[in-house]
C-alpha cells in the first residue's frame, strides 16, 4: 500500500513542474536552455521550410498532422519490409511478412505499441531505433500537439482577442509544437530516465547477443543466447511516451528490462507523469486554472478507485487454490520479484494511461482484477494517452456539458460557446463508432473460431478477443496475452481498430473544438454552468461510468464476470 | 386575463379529450409518421419483428405466449408514446381553438377605390382596407390607419376594461374577433388569412407540421446515437455467446434492445415541445418559431422600456420647491395658473398638488395659452397685466430668463439636481425674468416590479431600464425598482447601439417594444417582445407578440423556455439511469439458460426469467404515460444557481432513476408470479 501511494505522490509531484514546462513549451514563452533550443531549432525549421510565425486553423493543423503521419508510415513500412538487407543487423532478422509490417507500423504510428511480433526476435538495431524509437517519440509528441489545438480551441484559439464571431481560429503551428515538445520536453525527460535506468542495470550496448554457458548443462543447454542492445533509451522512451512496446517479449516483466525495485518503481511513476503533466498544462495555457483541477480531480478520483479495486481483486488467491495450505495472493502469470501489489498497480496505470507496458501477464490476473485494465482502456480517459486522454476526456465533458446545460435549462455551453446540433453529431459519431469496433469485430472474430487464435476455451477466451480490440482502439497496446494474433485476420482487423482510435478520435474533437471557437461566447451569470465545480465533476463521472457500462456490460458480463462467478461456484474454469 | 377566464380555461384544459387523443396515438402508428421518432420507430419494429417471430414458430411453440405478450408491450409502449404526443396537441389546439372561434364567420366593409363592399373574412388579404365602425367586430388582424376607437379585447385577451387605439400612435395594432365600442376606424389588413400570428403559433402545436427547435434537434441526434450504439450491443450478443455455445432467445434480445434504448424521454419528447408552445400561448404570448421560446431561456440581457413598464407611465407632481425669497404658495399659484389650459396629466396633477395646498385658481378669459412646444421644451401662460409665466425644462427656463434679463437664483442648480436625484423630473417655473421655483414630477414606479426583476435577476437575466430621463432621474428610478443598469436621455439608435454592444459581449439580448421606432432594435435583439397593442412594425419586428401588452410577460416566456430544456435534460437522464436496473433484470434473465453462474446478477431475486423481462419491459412501457403529466406541466424551474439546480435534478432524476426502477419492477414481477404463477 505504501509503495502505491508512493508511486502517485511522486508522479503528481513531478508532475507538476512538467506541465508548467509544457505550457511554457506550447506558448512559445522563453524558458532556460532557450538559446541552446532555439540553435536547433531555427535550421531544423529552416531545412523544413516552416516560418514558425504562421499560426494554422484547425483545418491546416489536421492537414500537417495527416502529412507527416502519412510520412512516417510510408517510410517505417518500407523499412520493416526491407530490414534483412539493411545494415545494423548482427542477429540477422529477416524482413516483416507484408501485413505483419503493416500492423507494427500502424500499431506504432498510433502510438499504441500494440506487437503482433516478439521485438527481440523480430526487429534489427536498425528497425528498432531508426523505425521503432522514432515514433516512440514523435508519435506521443503529436498526440499532444492536437491535444493542444484542442485546447487553444475551446478559448477562441490564439487569435480569440482579435477575430470576430465566425472567423477561422488560429489553433497553433502543428511543426512548431510537434518539434519544440520533442525537443524541449520529451528528449530531455527520456534522456534522464535512461541514464538512471542504465545505473540500475538495463543494457545499453550496440554489441549482438550475449553469450552464456550454463553451471548446470544437465538440461541439455551448452549455450544460452542472452539478447541485449539499447535497450535503457528504448525503455525510457516507452514508458514515458505511453507507448509500452519494450525491448523484449516480456516486456517490464523480464528481469533485464526491469531489473530493480528502483527501476520499477521509475518506470511506474514514468508511465503516468506524462499524461499527467498534460492535464496541469491546461491552467497556464488556456489560463483555466480551476477547470484543470476539476479535469486533474476527475481523473484522480477514477484512477485511484480502479487501483483500489485491482489491488483488492487481486490480493484474493487464485480460485483454483481455495482451500489449499499454499493460500495466498494470486501469484500466477506475476513476477516473482514484484510481487502482487506492484503488478496490480503496474496493471492499472499501463492501462489508464494509454501506455501498455507490463510488468505481469494480465491474461493471469484474477479474473476481475483483468476487468479493470479492460475498464481503464473502454474509458481510455482516467489519464489516457499523452493528449489523446486529455481529448477524449474532452469529448465526455462535452457530453455532461449538454446533458447538464439541460437540467439547468440553458442551451448546453462550455467556456460560454453554445454545443449545438453540428457539434452534437459529430460527437454522436464518436459515440457510435468505439461499440462498433469493438463489438462488430469482436462479434465477427468470436464468430469465427477458425481465426480467432484464442488460448483458452470459454469465458476467458471471450475475455481475450474484447481485450484485443479494445486495447487497439485505445491505442494501448498492452496485450491480455496467450492470444495467436500474429495471423493475418488480426492484424488487418486490429489495423482498423488502431486507426479509428487514433485518427477519428483526435480529429472529430479536434473539428469540434473548432466549431466551437468561432461561436459568441456568452458571459457567465450565476445560471450558467459550472465546469469547474464538484458538482459537475459528479455528473461528469456519471456519465463516463454510465455511458461505458451500457455499452460493455453484456461483453463484460460474459467475459470476465462470468468467469469469476463460474470460478466462485465451481471452483474451476468452465 | 382576468382570473375568472384562467379559471375557465384551465378547467376546459384538465378536461382534454382523452379518447380522441387515444385514437388518434393509433393513427399516429403509421410507420411513416413513426419515422419522425428514430427511437420509438426503433420499438415499432421490435414490436413487428417480435410478433414474426411468434407468428413462425406457431401457436403451441414453447415461448409462443411470451412472445405475444412482449410484441403486445412493445406496441403499447410505442401507442403510450403517440398518446402523449396526441394529449399535448389536443390541449394546445383547445386553446388555439378557443382563440380561433372569435374570429370565425366574420365579415369586413371592404374599402377599394372609395367604394365599400361587405366581404367575408376569409376574402381579406394583406393591405386590403377595411372600415369597422361601433358595435362590430374587427375582421382580420390589422392597424388602424385612420382614426381612433375604444375597443374591447376581452374575446382574446380576457381584459374586460376596453382599451383605447389610435392611428399613427404607437397603439394602432388591432386584432381579429375584437369589438369596437365606439368611433369608426380604416383598418389595414396586415396578414393573409391562415397566416395571421395565430395562425403560426397553431402550427406549432401541431405535431405534424411542427418545426423541431434546435435543442430538440441536438437532443434527437444524440438519442438517435445511443440507439444505434445500444443497437450494435445487441446484435453483437449472439455471435458472442454462440462462441460459448449459448443459444439467445432473439425475443428477449428485442426485449433487452428496448429497454437499453431511451424510450422514455424519446416517446415525451414531442409533447414536451409542444407543452412548451402550448404554455407560451396559454400565457397569451405568440410566439412565432418554436426557437424563439427555446431561445428565451438564454436570455441574459432584457431592455426595457421605463414607461408603462417600471412606472405607471404618467408622471404626478409631488412637491413644489420655491426659490429663497418666494413664497410657496406664490409658486404654486403661478405653477397652477400656467398648467391650468394644459391637457397632459402632468399638467393636470400639477393643478392638482396646488388644490391640495389650498391655492385654487381660475384663467382670466383674455389670457393667451403658450403650448408646449419641442423647440422652446416649455409651455405656459400670458395674462395681460401680469408678467409671461413660463414652466418647462430647467435649462429652457434659465435661457428665457436670461433673454428677459433676468438671471437664475444660485440655489436653482442645486434644487433641480436634488430633485433629479430623488427620482422625480424637475420643471422649473418662471414669472417674467424671475424664477420662482421647481415643480418636482414624480414617476410611481408599479407595484411588484421589484420582485420580478429580482426572479429574472435569479434566473440569470440582468435588465436595462431605457429611459428619456436625464441620468439623475433615471439612476433613482433604477434604484427604485431594481433594474441592474439603465440607459438615460436614449434616442432610438442608442437603444441599438445598445443591444449591439450587449451581444458584442456574448450576451442574448432581450428587447420588449410597442413603438414603430422600436422596430429596428426589436428585430436586432435575440428575442423581441412586441406588444401586441403597438404599431405593425414592431409587431413584424419582434418574434413574439403578447396579446396582454404586459411588459414584464418576458418572465413567463424566459421561464417556459428554461423549462423545455429542464424537462428534456431531467427525462433524458432519468432514461439512461433507469437503463441499470433493467441491465440487471435482463442480463441473468437472457443468459441463464445457457450460463447457469450468471444467476447471481439477479440482484432483485425475480421469478423467472420471462417474467423479469415482462416485468422490466412493462415497466418501460408504464414510465410513459405516468410522466406525461410532468411532461405537459414542465419542470419547476427555482431561481437558483447553476449548480444547486444542476445538483437537485441529478439527486432527483439521476440517482432516483438508478433506484426507483429496482422496487417497481421488483413488484411487477411480483404481481406478475401471482397471476401467472410461478
Amino acid at each position: 500500500m505504501a509503495e502505491i501511494l508512493l508511486t502517485f505522490f511522486i508522479a503528481i509531484t513531478a508532475a507538476v513542474p512538467l506541465g508548467w514546462w509544457l505550457a511554457r513549451t506550447l506558448m512559445n514563452a522563453p524558458m532556460p536552455g532557450e538559446s541552446v533550443f532555439a540553435a536547433i531549432e531555427t535550421p531544423l525549421y529552416r531545412a523544413l521550410g516552416i516560418d514558425p510565425a504562421r499560426g494554422m486553423n484547425w483545418r491546416g493543423y489536421a492537414r500537417a498532422f495527416v502529412l507527416s503521419n502519412l510520412v512516417l508510415a510510408v517510410t517505417v513500412f518500407l523499412l520493416l519490409m526491407t530490414q534483412g538487407w539493411l545494415p545494423l543487423n548482427p542477429d540477422g532478422v529477416g524482413g516483416m511478412s507484408w501485413d505483419l509490417a503493416l500492423h507494427t507500423m500502424v500499431s506504432f504510428l498510433t502510438n499504441t505499441n500494440q506487437q503482433h511480433y516478439s521485438g527481440q526476435a523480430q526487429l534489427s538495431y536498425l528497425s528498432q531505433l531508426a523505425g521503432i524509437v522514432t515514433l516512440q517519440v514523435v508519435t506521443p509528441m503529436m498526440g499532444l500537439a492536437l491535444a493542444a489545438a484542442v485546447l487553444r480551441a475551446l478559448v477562441g484559439g490564439r487569435n480569440a482577442a482579435q477575430a470576430s464571431e465566425g472567423e477561422p481560429r488560429d489553433v497553433g503551428n502543428y511543426y512548431v509544437d510537434v518539434i519544440r515538445l520533442t525537443l524541449r520536453a520529451f528528449l530531455p525527460v527520456a534522456l534522464a530516465l535512461s541514464l538512471a535506468l542504465s545505473w540500475q542495470g538495463v543494457p545499453s550496448t550496440f554489441e549482438g547477443v550475449a553469450k552464456a554457458t550454463p553451471v548446470d548443462a544437465s538440461a541439455g543447454m551448452s549455450e544460452q543466447l542472452i539478447p541485449v542492445g539499447p535497450v535503457a533509451p528504448m525503455v525510457a522512451v516507452k514508458q514515458l511516451g505511453t507507448n509500452g512496446g519494450g525491448w523484449y517479449g516480456p516486456n517490464s516483466s523480464f528481469p533485464l528490462e526491469n531489473p530493480t525495485p528502483l527501476s520499477n518503481l521509475l518506470q511506474s511513476v514514468a508511465l503516468v507523469v506524462f499524461p499527467m503533466a498534460v492535464v496541469l498544462m491546461i491552467g497556464p495555457l488556456t489560463g483555466r486554472r480551476r477547470f484543470a483541477a476539476m479535469v486533474f480531480a476527475s481523473m484522480l478520483t477514477m484512477s485511484l478507485a480502479l487501483a483500489g479495486f485491482a489491488l483488492w481483486a487481486e490480493q484474493a488467491p487464485n480460485a483454483a487454490a481455495v482451500g489449499l495450505a499454499a493460500n495466498g495472493a494470486h501469484l500466477e502469470g506475476t513476477e516473482v520479484r514484484l510481487g502482487t501489489g506492484l503488478s496490480a498497480l503496474w496493471s492499472t496505470l499501463t492501462t489508464q494511461s494509454s501506455n501498455g507496458a507490463v510488468n505481469a501477464m494480465h491474461d493471469s490476473l484474477n479474473p476481475l482484477a483483468g476487468l479493470v485494465p479492460l475498464v481503464g482502456m473502454l474509458i481510455n480517459a482516467v489519464w489516457g494517452g499523452i493528449g489523446c486522454g486529455l481529448v477524449n476526456f474532452i469529448v465526455y465533458v462535452w457530453l455532461a456539458v449538454f446533458l447538464s446545460g439541460l437540467m439547468i435549462g440553458r442551451t448546453p455551453e462550455l467556456f460560454g460557446r453554445k454545443l449545438e446540433v453540428r457539434e452534437i453529431r459529430l460527437l454522436s459519431l464518436l459515440v457510435i463508432l468505439q461499440p462498433l469496433l469493438l463489438l462488430g469485430l469482436g462479434a465477427i472474430t468470436l464468430a469465427t473460431p477458425t481465426i480467432a487464435g484464442t488460448s483458452n476455451p470459454g469465458f476467458h477466451a471471450v475475455s481475450q478477443v474484447f481485450y484485443e480490440y479494445t486495447s487497439a482502439y485505445a491505442n494501448n497496446g498492452s496485450g491480455f496475452e496467450g492470444l495467436g494474433d500474429a495471423t493475418l485476420w488480426w492484424n488487418l482487423s486490429c489495423v482498423l481498430a488502431l486507426l479509428a482510435g487514433r485518427y477519428a478520435c483526435l480529429l472529430i474533437p479536434l473539428a469540434i473544438a473548432a466549431s466551437l471557437a468561432g461561436k459568441r461566447v456568452a458571459p457567465v451569470t450565476s445560471a450558467s454552468l459550472n465546469v469547474e465545480g464538484p458538482v459537475f465533476a459528479a455528473t461528469l463521472l456519471a456519465v463516463i461510468v454510465l455511458l461505458t457500462l451500457l455499452c460493455f456490460l453484456p461483453v463484460l458480463a460474459l467475459g470476465p464476470i462470468a468467469e469469476q462467478l463460474a470460478l466462485g461456484t465451481t471452483g474451476a474454469t468452465p | 386575463m382576468s382570473s375568472e377566464v384562467i379559471k375557465r380555461q384551465r378547467h376546459s384544459l384538465a378536461h382534454a379529450p382523452l379518447l380522441p387523443a387515444l385514437v388518434d396515438a393509433l393513427r399516429k402508428l403509421d410507420p411513416r409518421t413513426q419515422l419522425r421518432n428514430p427511437v420509438m420507430f426503433v420499438v415499432l419494429a421490435g414490436a413487428l419483428l417480435t410478433l414474426l417471430l411468434a407468428l413462425l414458430a406457431g401457436p403451441g411453440s414453447p415461448g409462443f405466449g411470451f412472445a405475444l405478450a412482449v410484441a403486445a408491450i412493445l406496441l403499447a409502449t410505442v401507442v403510450f408514446a403517440n398518446f402523449a404526443e396526441s394529449v399535448a396537441e389536443a390541449r394546445g389546439r383547445g386553446q388555439a381553438a378557443s382563440l380561433r372561434a372569435t374570429r370565425s364567420e366574420l365579415t369586413g366593409l371592404r374599402v377599394v377605390d372609395g367604394r365599400e363592399e361587405r366581404v367575408p373574412a376569409s376574402a381579406l388579404r394583406r393591405g386590403d382596407k377595411v372600415r369597422v365602425t361601433a358595435g362590430e367586430l374587427i375582421p382580420a388582424d390589422g392597424e388602424i390607419i385612420e382614426g381612433l376607437a375604444t375597443i374591447n379585447e376581452a374575446a382574446v385577451t380576457g381584459e374586460s376594461a376596453p382599451v383605447l387605439r389610435e392611428a399613427g400612435t404607437d397603439k394602432s395594432g388591432v386584432i381579429a374577433g375584437t369589438k369596437v365600442l365606439t368611433d369608426s376606424i380604416l383598418i389595414e389588413v396586415s396578414a393573409d388569412p391562415g397566416d395571421s400570428f395565430l395562425d403560426r403559433m397553431i402550427r406549432l402545436v401541431e405535431g405534424a407540421q411542427r418545426q423541431k427547435t434546435p435543442n430538440e434537434l441536438a437532443l434527437t441526434v444524440l438519442l438517435s446515437a445511443m440507439t444505434l450504439a445500444f443497437l450494435i450491443v445487441c446484435v453483437s450478443l449472439p455471435p458472442m455467446a454462440g462462441f460459448l455455445g449459448v443459444e439467445l432467445d432473439y425475443v428477449m434480445l428485442i426485449a433487452l434492445l428496448v429497454c437499453l434504448i431511451p424510450t422514455t424521454i424519446g416517446g415525451l419528447l414531442p409533447a414536451i415541445g409542444i407543452a412548451g408552445m402550448d404554455r407560451a400561448m396559454r400565457a397569451n404570448v405568440i410566439a412565432k418559431s418554436g426557437k424563439a421560446v427555446e431561445l428565451a431561456g438564454d436570455i441574459d440581457t432584457l431592455l426595457l422600456d421605463k414607461t408603462g413598464t417600471i412606472t405607471l407611465g404618467d408622471r404626478q407632481a409631488t412637491a413644489f420647491h420655491p426659490m429663497p425669497g418666494v413664497a410657496i404658495r406664490h409658486l404654486a399659484r403661478a405653477a397652477a395658473l400656467a398648467s391650468l389650459a394644459d391637457p397632459t396629466p402632468e399638467g393636470k396633477s400639477i393643478v392638482r398638488l396646488a388644490d391640495r395646498q389650498g391655492v385654487r385658481e381660475a384663467l382670466p378669459t383674455d389670457s393667451t395659452v403658450v403650448e408646449f412646444s419641442a423647440r422652446l421644451r416649455m409651455s405656459g401662460v400670458d395674462i395681460p397685466g401680469r408678467a409671461p409665466l413660463r414652466k418647462g425644462a430647467p435649462d429652457a427656463i434659465t435661457r428665457w430668463v436670461e433673454q428677459a434679463g433676468g438671471h437664475a437664483h444660485a440655489a436653482l442648480h442645486m434644487t433641480v439636481e436634488q430633485v433629479a436625484r430623488g427620482g422625480a423630473t424637475p420643471l422649473v417655473v418662471s414669472e417674467g425674468k424671475e424664477v420662482l421655483g421647481v415643480v418636482a414630477l414624480s414617476d410611481i414606479v408599479k407595484s411588484g416590479v421589484r420582485e420580478r426583476f429580482a426572479r429574472l435577476r435569479g434566473l440569470g437575466v440582468r435588465t436595462v431600464m431605457i429611459t428619456g430621463d436625464n441620468p439623475l432621474t433615471a439612476a433613482a428610478i433604477a434604484a427604485q425598482a431594481g433594474v441592474d443598469d439603465f440607459l438615460a436621455e436614449a434616442t432610438p439608435e442608442d437603444k441599438l447601439a445598445r443591444i449591439r454592444a450587449e451581444q458584442a459581449q456574448g450576451r442574448l439580448v432581450a428587447m420588449v417594444g410597442d413603438g414603430t421606432n422600436d422596430a429596428p432594435a426589436l428585430a436586432q435583439a435575440d428575442i423581441g417582445l412586441a406588444m401586441n397593442a403597438g404599431t405593425q412594425a414592431a409587431k413584424e419586428a419582434g418574434n413574439m407578440v403578447d396579446l396582454d401588452s404586459d411588459p414584464a410577460k418576458l418572465l413567463d416566456v424566459v421561464e417556459i423556455g428554461k423549462q423545455l430544456l429542464v424537462t428534456r435534460g431531467a427525462l433524458t437522464t432519468f432514461s439512461l439511469a433507469n437503463d441499470v436496473s433493467k441491465y440487471f433484470a435482463i442480463i441473468p434473465a437472457i443468459f441463464v439458460a445457457g450460463i447457469p453462474s450468471l444467476a447471481a446478477l439477479n440482484v432483485m431475486g425475480l421469478s423467472s426469467a420471462t417474467h423479469a423481462v415482462l416485468a422490466a419491459l412493462i415497466f418501460n412501457a408504464l414510465i410513459i404515460p405516468a410522466l406525461i403529466p410532468l411532461a405537459l406541466r414542465g419542470i419547476r424551474v427555482s431561481a437558483a444557481s447553476g449548480d444547486v439546480l444542476l445538483a437537485r435534478n441529478l439527486l432527483l432524476w439521476g440517482v432516483g432513476g438508478v433506484i426507483l426502477p429496482f422496487p417497481a419492477i421488483k413488484l411487477i414481477d411480483v404481481m406478475l408470479a401471482a397471476v401467472l404463477g410461478a
